[in-house]
């Protein structure tokens, strides 16, 4: 097993020792059976797992959040949903492989279902833009999301993307300018959104699928205003303090919903959901799930004045008036 | 709620001593405050890029490097006499140049940013804060209120680069976002001229979810029939572009401005290509049709004017059949 992150090392090298012993049944050590030493191993290998994976710092999430074999968009639709039918093209440009979307059923509801989409492989990812999309994603996103309106269909985004692409062909074609129009219109779509950071939470490259009645974060994932690297290198003049500025900008799943700027936490595998794709995707199908017969079950004037409330919430400030200036302390708001 | 604490403000024009703010296109980065580069109001020791003389301070155009003696400079709204480059102007001076003289209504001025996060950089974003309170006339990077221009009255919001760069945090998003929901409560239209670097990074999250907010009150007034006009000034970029900047119903921008999403230096380093001559100006994106019209900072108001009489007139056309 490759790919492993340097704090994953202890777990992949006990993890090969065990797939090692159960192939060669006869390598096993002497003095105790062949079951008593996997049972050990077991053990040890749990115990590993818990001391390295219950105190992860922001960095090592970010780089759980990044890991090469880590469920993409296309791998949770293919173990949470059934009967996904894909829908290309934003109408106006071309088709944006960075960004996948199309008809799926979860559980009993027949959704649209969008989201971001990493290659797995350097063929892939030149075909995926590494997960970076174009104005294109956008706009064939809110297309999508405009034909699950019209046809009362549930939208479920699924986001994992470093950010919008930073190319001159997007700023040609008004990446921002698309990124803004998918905020206001997502407003005001009368069906159910459930979004949910899969991966990478990049900015607006993130939000711009991301305004939904729910919003969800995988355990290990991180959603931020800006990259670690991209903010320590403003602020330390160095790419190599990003482990410092993933702490400083509070990026990880627990701290988000801490501080209320997602709904809900999604339980990983201990050790990542790359360790058990399907467990994790089991997990957000549950979560997913239950959120989207809850928000069903509002009434649309309901479902879009809590979505903007919602929104409307984000924010801390303080307002003080010239006669509280001075001794008064100023009132918080949110 | 939203009515309360609205201040009448009265302006006297004044120069602020901001004219040498650098283009960023990231938020400032701040071991040096852009306004630490700066000498003090009044003082009158010499400045960069400016010669002292006798009979007062000159500041060279960038562009065309003619001389302009600051007290013209300043009259004719930090527009170069001799070539139209626009000089960076401040919210207040750029207001007393739009709006009907004591009509302007501040709203929400007391509001300031607080530091949610704790956010521990090189220094911290508290300090940041009271450094630029102290240095700037300013609580944040934008003022709003509602006013007259010619006959009509609209809620104005103009951000100010001063303020670490014009970026958008929490005071940012609110301050807009109660402008924009008092428009729609009032019927009134909505003017935004922007200058910024983006999300203001120190709050984080916060800052990120500031576009959505913005975004979703310019959905119901929209959805109202009520106008909206964005003018994007030098320099506007990412997070602010990225959601009410590009929402207008007309986009207006100023000559030469730079305008664009991700950094000039981040794509060239994502690409590895030459970036376009003139990419990411006003000019640009007119050419590239994002872009209604460039207007020089003195045709603006007349402009506004005449815009806003077009929208009005057919909804009451409309009505009155
Ligand atoms: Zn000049």
């Amino acid at each position: 097993m490759k790919h492993q992150l340097d704090f994953e090392k202890p777990v992949v090298e006990l993890q090969n020792k065990l797939n090692d012993l159960r192939q060669h049944p006869e390598k096993h050590s002497l003095g105790i059976s062949f079951e008593e030493e996997i049972r050990m191993i077991e053990e040890k290998l749990e115990e590993t797992r818990r001391q390295i994976f219950q105190n992860l710092t922001a960095w090592q999430r970010v780089q759980l959040a990044r890991h090469p074999k880590r469920p993409y968009t296309l791998d949770y639709i293919r173990h949470a949903f059934t009967d996904f039918h894909e829908l290309h093209g934003d109408r106006l440009f071309a088709e944006d492989r960075a960004m996948v979307g199309g008809f799926a059923r979860l559980g009993g509801h027949r959704v649209v279902v969008i989201g971001t989409q990493k290659g797995r492989d350097t063929k892939e990812n030149i075909l995926r833009n590494f997960g970076s999309a174009h104005p294109e994603g956008y706009r064939k996103a809110l297309r999508l999301m405009r034909l699950a309106d019209k046809f009362d269909l549930p939208i479920v985004t699924l986001i994992d993307t470093a950010g919008a692409y930073p190319g001159v062909a997007a700023e040609e074609r008004h990446i921002a300018e698309a990124i803004a129009v998918n905020l206001r219109e997502m407003t005001l779509l009368k069906v159910p959104i459930i979004a949910a950071v899969i991966g990478e939470g990049g900015s607006g490259g993130a939000l711009g699928i991301g305004v939904a009645d729910r919003v969800l974060i995988l355990e290990n994932a991180y959603y931020s205003v800006i990259s670690p690297e991209g903010c320590a290198a403003i602020l330390w003049k160095d790419r190599a303090n990003a482990a410092k500025a993933a702490a400083a900008l509070k990026i990880t799943a627990l701290d988000l919903l801490k501080f209320k700027l997602v709904d809900e936490v999604v339980p990983e595998p201990l050790g990542g959901a790359h360790t058990d794709p399907a467990a994790a995707a089991a997990n957000l199908k549950q979560h997913l799930l239950q959120n989207l017969e809850q928000v069903l079950a509002q009434s649309v004037a309901e479902r879009l004045q809590t979505r903007y409330a919602k929104f409307r919430a984000h924010g801390h400030f303080v307002e003080q008036t010239e006669s509280t200036a001075n001794g008064v302390v100023p009132q918080a708001a949110t | 709620m939203l009515g309360a604490g609205m201040d009448t403000t009265t302006f006297t024009k004044k120069t602020l001593g901001l004219e040498t703010v650098e283009p960023a296109l990231t938020p400032p980065t701040g071991n040096a405050p852009a306004f630490t580069k700066k000498p003090k109001l009044g003082s009158g020791k010499s400045r960069t890029k400016k010669r002292e003389m006798p009979e007062g301070l000159w500041t060279k155009c960038p562009t065309c490097e003619t001389m302009l003696f600051d007290k013209e400079l300043d009259e004719n709204l930090k527009v170069c006499m001799k070539c139209n480059h626009h000089f960076p102007i401040g919210s207040r001076e750029r207001i007393h140049s739009l709006v009907e003289t004591c009509t302007f209504e501040e709203m929400d001025a007391a509001m300031s940013s607080v530091d949610v996060l704790h956010f521990k950089g090189a220094s911290t974003y508290a300090s940041k804060l009271e450094a630029y309170r102290k240095n700037t006339p300013l609580k944040d990077a934008v003022v709003t209120g509602l006013c007259r221009i010619g006959d009509q009255r609209v809620a104005l919001g103009v951000m100010d680069f001063n303020f670490l760069g014009g970026s958008m945090g929490s005071v940012v998003g609110e301050k807009l976002t109660r402008l924009i929901e008092r428009g729609t409560e009032k019927g009134l239209p909505v003017i935004i001229i922007s200058a910024s670097g983006g999300a203001r990074m120190y709050e984080g999250m916060f800052s990120l979810m500031q576009m959505a907010k913005t975004s979703a009150a310019l959905a119901y007034h929209a959805q109202r029939g009520l106008p909206y006009l964005s003018i994007l000034t030098h320099p506007t970029t990412a997070g602010v572009m990225a959601s009410y900047a590009t929402l207008g119903d007309l986009i207006l921008a100023e000559p030469g401005a730079m305008i664009g999403f991700a950094g000039p230096r981040v794509i060239k380093d994502t690409t590895q290509a030459e970036l376009p001559p003139g990419f990411q100006t006003a000019e640009f994106l007119l050419d590239h049709g994002l872009i209604d019209a460039i207007v020089s900072r003195q045709a603006m108001k007349a402009q506004l004017i005449a815009y806003l009489e077009f929208f009005t007139a057919g909804k009451k056309a409309a009505a009155a059949q």
